[in-house]
């Protein structure tokens, strides 16, 4: 069995290495930049490459948790209860008040000194080193979620309330309303303005690198450091971003139409 | 044939039930606890960590800091609006080359991160010196602060000249044709028939844009401009102290409030007349 997986594994290895897009034998960076500061191996394309990855593996990681959040919180903030809506009221308040900057620091350093003072009780005393991965996709998620339950109140309110009676005159239970009918039309509604939101999430990911996480733009500074050429490689950093917002914008054109495969076709 | 003899007497009211916690209340009321426990956790915390010295060194430093940030945000999104004008207008006009190089130029400045932009002014110029030694704007590039209003001036004029751009195209083209059919100077019906219906529709749009300047402000700090959240990053690096982060955030919530509600309330009243 682990022979299976070791042989998968190493299959995924070759896999990516040959369609790399950067470093791959006919990749960008291998092909244009051979014997540059750009290569891969002994130049600094490799590094790059790996900042890009972790930029993408970042945003990929919060979109969910943050889709999943901000649904909760829209839910609650047009909840009948008012505490609920209060709870919600302040949660959005606060995250979309606060620049993101701030907010990785809080939760960064927050989630340090809370993680210290609760082993502190259990009889642990030693350093405590917070994984910056998971505090930049937690604080990056809460701000997208601030921001997406907003879209996503406006898009309920678009839905009309007889969606809602239809359902019950089914006989459907609440969820089922929810999952069948209101979520289908939420998503129509409401992608343009998440794709806005992913956009926006692509580009604060950049912050980040502030707190030791290699992304682009920390393995940017590095190369810089050791090159001094700040000016190419950060128009490389540039292009880099330029490049997920393009392949963004064509994917979220096509979900757009995906979406909107139900609607009339005129 | 049938019918009721006597008439049911009076009952009395069904008795009261007792409200039922529903779930939504519970979950309410567990997360407002939740709020509550941190809010309080955080003012002991400011409370138990009191310290007069601090204060002494730190807080007028953080005032000075408030101050650079309100400057910045302030400059920058002037001199973006008086920028975004000629550039909307080309956005706009029917020369194709213009028109696809300011679409160019919004494109590359929405689509990468302010931080990505500051670097590259702040880093990045400075391979140029020579030039800019030569054109005498040397000292403009040296400073950060000058750096972080550049490159925000930049970023901010692309979302204005889109702001500029989707407002002046709101407004039906029948008002441009009624305009001229009343043979009223282009210019003059642009100054005063299309310009003001289209700025009733980019207040909002503003106001968005100045609330996210003042959010995104805080990127300079990373230049070692010592704005609000520069000072912040500096007092904490000197005392490790959690709540100079506190302090910043609540700077930063009263001042983006403030201008959420004082936005608001401008544009009820600028738009009263449109109130039915």
């Amino acid at each position: 069995m682990s022979g299976l997986f070791s042989a998968l594994g190493s299959f995924w290895t070759w896999l990516t290495t040959i369609f790399d897009p950067l470093c791959g034998p006919a990749g960008a960076f291998s092909v244009f930049f051979q014997n540059t500061m750009l290569a891969c191996g002994n130049g600094w394309g490799d590094e790059l490459a790996g900042g890009l990855k972790i930029t993408i593996a970042v945003s990929l990681a919060t979109l969910p948790l943050g889709l999943v959040i901000g649904f909760f919180v829209a839910l609650a903030q047009q909840s009948e209860e008012k505490s609920l809506r209060l709870a919600a009221g302040v949660f959005t308040t606060i995250f979309r008040g606060l620049p993101e900057l701030l907010t990785l620091f809080i939760i960064y350093y927050g989630m340090q000194i809370l993680l210290q003072s609760v082993l502190a009780k259990f009889g642990y005393d030693g350093p405590i080193e917070i994984n910056a991965f998971a505090a930049g996709m937690v604080a990056l998620a809460i701000v997208f979620s601030a921001y997406c339950s907003e879209v996503l109140v406006s898009a309920f309110k678009a839905i009309p309330k007889g969606q809602y009676e239809a359902g019950d005159a089914l006989g459907f239970h609440r969820v089922r309303t929810m999952r069948l009918i209101i979520l289908p039309q939420l998503v129509r509604i409401s992608l343009p303005n998440l794709g806005n939101l992913w956009m926006n999430l692509l580009k604060d990911t950049s912050y980040v690198s502030i707190i030791g996480l290699a992304d682009i733009i920390r393995q940017t500074g590095i190369a810089v450091r050791s090159t001094k050429a700040p000016f190419t490689f950060y128009s490389i950093a540039c292009l880099f971003y330029l490049t997920l917002a393009v392949i963004s914008s064509i994917g979220l054109f096509y979900l757009d139409r995906w979406a909107k495969r139900a609607e009339v076709r005129r | 044939m049938s019918h009721a003899e006597v008439l049911i007497a009076a009952q009395p009211a069904p008795p009261k039930t007792a409200r039922k916690l529903s779930k939504s209340a519970i979950a309410g009321y567990f997360l407002l606890t939740l709020w509550a426990i941190l809010g309080i956790a955080l003012i002991s915390m400011v409370i138990t960590g009191w310290d007069p010295d601090k204060l002494q060194t730190y807080g007028p430093r953080l005032l000075h800091g408030l101050w650079i940030t309100v400057k910045l945000v302030a400059i920058s999104f002037v001199l973006g609006a008086i920028l975004s004008m000629p550039l909307a207008y080309a956005r706009m006009s029917s020369n194709r080359i213009l028109s696809t190089l300011t679409y160019c130029y919004v494109y590359l400045f929405r689509g990468t991160p302010l931080l990505a932009q500051i670097f590259m002014v702040y880093y990045g110029f400075p391979s140029f010196r020579w030039f800019f030694e030569d054109i005498g704007l040397w000292w403009f590039f040296k400073d950060p602060f000058y750096c972080g209003v550049f490159a925000m001036t930049l970023n901010t004029a692309a979302y204005q000249t889109e702001i500029v751009r989707a407002a002046i195209q709101s407004v039906p083209k029948g008002q441009t044709e009624a305009a001229s059919a009343l043979g009223i100077h282009t210019w003059i019906a642009f100054r005063k028939i299309i310009i003001p219906q289209a700025l009733i529709v980019a207040l909002r749009p503003y106001g968005n844009e100045i609330i996210l300047l003042i959010k995104s402000s805080a990127t300079v700090s990373i230049i070692t401009v010592y704005d609000l959240m520069g000072e912040t990053r500096y007092a904490f690096s000197r005392t490790y102290d959690y709540q100079i982060y506190l302090w910043a955030a609540i700077f930063y919530l009263v001042i983006v409030e403030l201008m959420r509600n004082g936005w608001a309330r401008m544009e009820g009243r600028l738009t009263r007349h449109l109130k039915r």
